[in-house]
């Protein structure tokens, strides 16, 4: 599905985004046990937006789609819910991603604030010896405040809080998405992989990859992971 | 190219716009029934899935759509409106949401019908169901049950906002351009439900200025009568819907990946198929109004949720009954204050014997005596039960009167009705008295909980509060005859005490020289 090799994409490298490439940015401060939750309600209702049902080409170059299903998902530490593409493979790469970024946030050098990225790219084949451009469309970034609390009731404030920003931000995507700005063209069969994540079972989200960096006290950028989260793919 | 639309072209198009009026009503509809939405994701196209979502159909909600609709589509200055209200047990009611469907004529005709935009319809889909759960009127219908419930109203023409009230709020879902308008899809939703809080809904009088007979006023003809949004297809009535096969035109959509060009090898094809509606349409509305109006809020939703007040242990019973005893005995507010010490550790023994019991006066009588209590015990019980024997009243009584009068703590009879619960639940709550943190050890102590107020501030709790302002000690200077005594005796003895005072004179030199 994706290529080995060097990668050119637009990210959090700090590269200059390619043209052509959306780009929109999210804040959010959160306590620490909420950012799992936000995290995942903010990418999953872009994704709901950046996914379609699988397509079944047939012959004379005509493909039928599959069908999206959705459900409900109720946050535990904020007042929140939110929709999602039924998706366990999808749910179960975007909790991942999610986890580390956590798992980096709570690390030491932080001091509770980073971004993670996700990034929609189409794959464009090279004749060889080059190998395939990843061109990055659309980017989104999300940028995260951790606060700490002291006490009960501020915390209760702070789910309710979180809540209502939360709401925002998903008005926000929203606006973004119906905007009906570039969208990769429809592709062929032999050309699908390179625009389509064809490796889940049930849904084709476009070709994504998250990222994250944390930012330590001083502002600067202590640690950039980049990982693909498509199944077959070599960890870098 | 030909700019005008080809009928083929426009056939599609009204089709899916009418098949997108009827799923923006099912995805609303179904937001506010009170429950989580799950649908599956099929890698295989089904037939019936428009927008190549999973959306199901309810059928009533399918029913009323197409009964506003009546044949037309969303066009201008004709819209589509969903209105979602909140309707009390108490039949109070008021419009959250009114979801619109509009049209202008802001025409597309570069855009391709069957491609762009059925695929923009189906976005424009998925925001639908992202936005329905961020509105406030999402956490109200999670919540509804036994104090409210949710209502939706269908209807067609021009949108009425004037029932959101003041400083309503707009958020708009998206747009999609069509060779034939531009179709918009927004909320209008109120705001001053804040303070109602999804939190807690309390029952208080329309602070909206709801009216009651909100229904009746309605000037359109076409409108239709509210539904709930807490049914279950099918379960609460026995009229019979056509399904879903039967009514729905059944989409399969082909895609060409060619250039737009050559778009005519791509077709939609469907097979139109009997209404079937029948007499399902005369008992429709019936069945619903008569189930919402005259079916107790209970019967209409599902799984009960957890409303109204919470159960409370025994002190109200205790309070109402003894309430209701104390009313009949003037004497009642005259124990509530250890008097005199030794009137106090009458009372005290008289109480006791309840702990949270509320029983008979005979049972009282029998644990009488039997233990010494301390400050402030479960006096009321006692003297609401002890009432009807005037033993314990008589010691009491002349020794209380004089200073009932004076503590207005304890002597409130002119107390209203809604306090009066409140006092006879503490009076008569059946603890003997100070919560687990007091000094006297010797006999058993239950926890004081006066009814309606919450103890888990423990520096200064109601209970607390009456227990220290219901003993005020004995006020010295009102026993008159011990001091009388004392002052002829201090009179006697100043003489020698100066003598002894001039004896030490120096020590106290010396001691006022250590405080400067």
């Amino acid at each position: 599905m994706v290529g080995p090799g060097r990668s050119r994409c637009c990210g959090p490298s700090g590269a200059a985004p390619a043209m052509n490439c959306r780009a929109e940015v999210l804040e959010v401060s959160v306590e620490g046990r909420q950012v799992e939750e936000a995290m995942l309600a903010v990418l999953h209702t872009i994704l709901l937006h950046r996914s379609t049902g699988k397509f079944h080409y047939k012959k004379e170059g005509t493909y039928s789609i599959g069908t999206v299903g959705t459900q409900d998902v109720d946050c535990d530490f904020i007042d929140f819910a939110y929709v999602r593409v039924s998706s366990e493979e999808l749910d179960r790469a975007l909790r991942k991603a999610v986890g580390e970024f956590k798992d980096a946030l709570r690390g030491s050098g932080s001091d509770g604030m980073g971004q993670i990225s996700l990034e929609f790219y189409q794959k464009k084949k090279s004749r060889w010896p080059f190998s395939d451009e990843c061109i990055p469309w659309e980017l989104w970034t999300i940028k995260v405040n951790v606060v700490n609390l002291a006490n009960e009731q501020e915390r209760q404030i702070c789910r309710e809080k979180v809540g209502e920003k939360l709401c925002e931000k998903i008005i926000n995507i929203v606006e973004v998405m119906n905007r009906h700005e570039y969208l990769p063209k429809m592709p062929t069969q032999s050309e699908v992989d390179n625009v389509f994540d064809t490796s889940l079972k049930d849904v084709q989200p476009y070709l994504y990859k998250i990222s994250y960096q944390i930012t330590d006290s001083l502002g600067t950028s202590v640690t950039t992971t980049m990982r693909r989260l498509i199944k077959d793919t070599l960890a870098l | 190219m030909d700019t005008d639309l080809s009928s083929q072209d426009r056939k599609d198009l009204d089709k899916f716009i009418k098949f997108f009026a009827l799923k923006t009503v099912q995805v609303i509809v179904q937001a506010r029934l009170g429950e989580k939405i799950c649908t599956r994701s099929s890698s295989s196209p089904t037939g019936s899935d428009w927008f190549n979502l999973a959306i199901k159909d309810i059928p009533e909600v399918t029913h009323e759509a197409k009964k506003a609709l009546a044949g037309q589509l969303p066009a201008v200055g004709r819209s589509m409106c969903v209105e979602i209200s909140l309707k009390t047990s108490e039949g109070d009611s008021m419009e959250l949401e009114i979801w619109c469907l509009e049209m202008n004529e802001k025409c597309d005709k570069e855009i391709k019908v069957s491609y762009t935009v059925y695929n923009r319809l189906s976005l424009l889909l998925k925001s639908l169901l992202a936005i329905t759960r961020v509105t406030p009127a999402y956490r109200l219908s999670r919540k509804q049950g036994h104090e409210y419930v949710i209502l939706y109203r269908i209807y067609f023409g021009e949108v009425q906002l004037s029932g959101l009230g003041e400083g309503f709020q707009t958020v708009r879902v998206g747009t999609v351009g069509t060779p034939v308008g531009t179709i918009t899809l927004s909320c209008a939703y109120r705001i001053n439900l804040a303070f109602m809080s999804t939190r807690q809904f309390e029952r208080t009088p329309p602070i909206m200025g709801i009216i009651i007979d909100h229904f009746v006023d309605r000037p359109y003809p076409s409108s239709s009568p509210m539904h709930p949004c807490n049914y279950r297809a099918g379960e609460d009535n026995g009229a019979v819907y056509p399904s879903v096969e039967d009514s729905q035109e059944v989409c399969t959509t082909s895609f060409s990946t060619s250039p737009p060009s050559q778009l005519s090898s791509s077709r939609l094809s469907y097979q139109p198929a009997a209404l079937g509606v029948g007499s399902a349409d005369m008992g429709y509305p019936v069945l619903f109004a008569g189930g919402l109006n005259a079916a107790h809020p209970h019967q209409l939703i599902g799984p009960g949720k957890e409303g109204g007040v919470p159960p409370v242990p025994n002190q109200p019973a205790h309070g109402t009954q003894a309430d209701q005893e104390r009313m009949c005995t003037p004497l009642d507010g005259v124990h509530y204050s250890a008097a005199t010490p030794s009137s106090s550790e009458d009372t005290e023994t008289v109480s006791n014997s309840s702990e949270g019991k509320c029983g008979s006066p005979h049972d009282l009588l029998e644990t009488i005596f039997i233990r010494k209590v301390g400050a402030f015990v479960n006096k009321p019980i006692n003297q609401v039960t002890m009432a009807n024997l005037d033993i314990p009243f008589a010691m009491f009584a002349p020794k209380n009167v004089e200073l009932e009068d004076n503590d207005p703590m304890v002597n409130p009879p002119e107390s209203p009705e809604t306090e009066s619960p409140l006092q006879g639940s503490l009076h008569s709550e059946g603890s003997s008295g100070s919560s687990t943190g007091n000094t006297h050890d010797d006999f058993v102590m239950i926890d004081f909980k006066p009814a309606f107020s919450k103890d888990d501030i423990l520096p200064m709790d109601l209970g607390t509060f009456y227990r220290e302002f219901q003993n005020p000690p004995q006020l010295s200077s009102l026993s008159i005859d011990i001091g009388a005594q004392s002052m002829a005796e201090d009179l006697d003895s100043l003489p020698e005490k100066l003598a002894v005072h001039e004896k030490n004179v120096k020590e106290f030199d010396a001691f006022v020289e250590t405080l400067q």
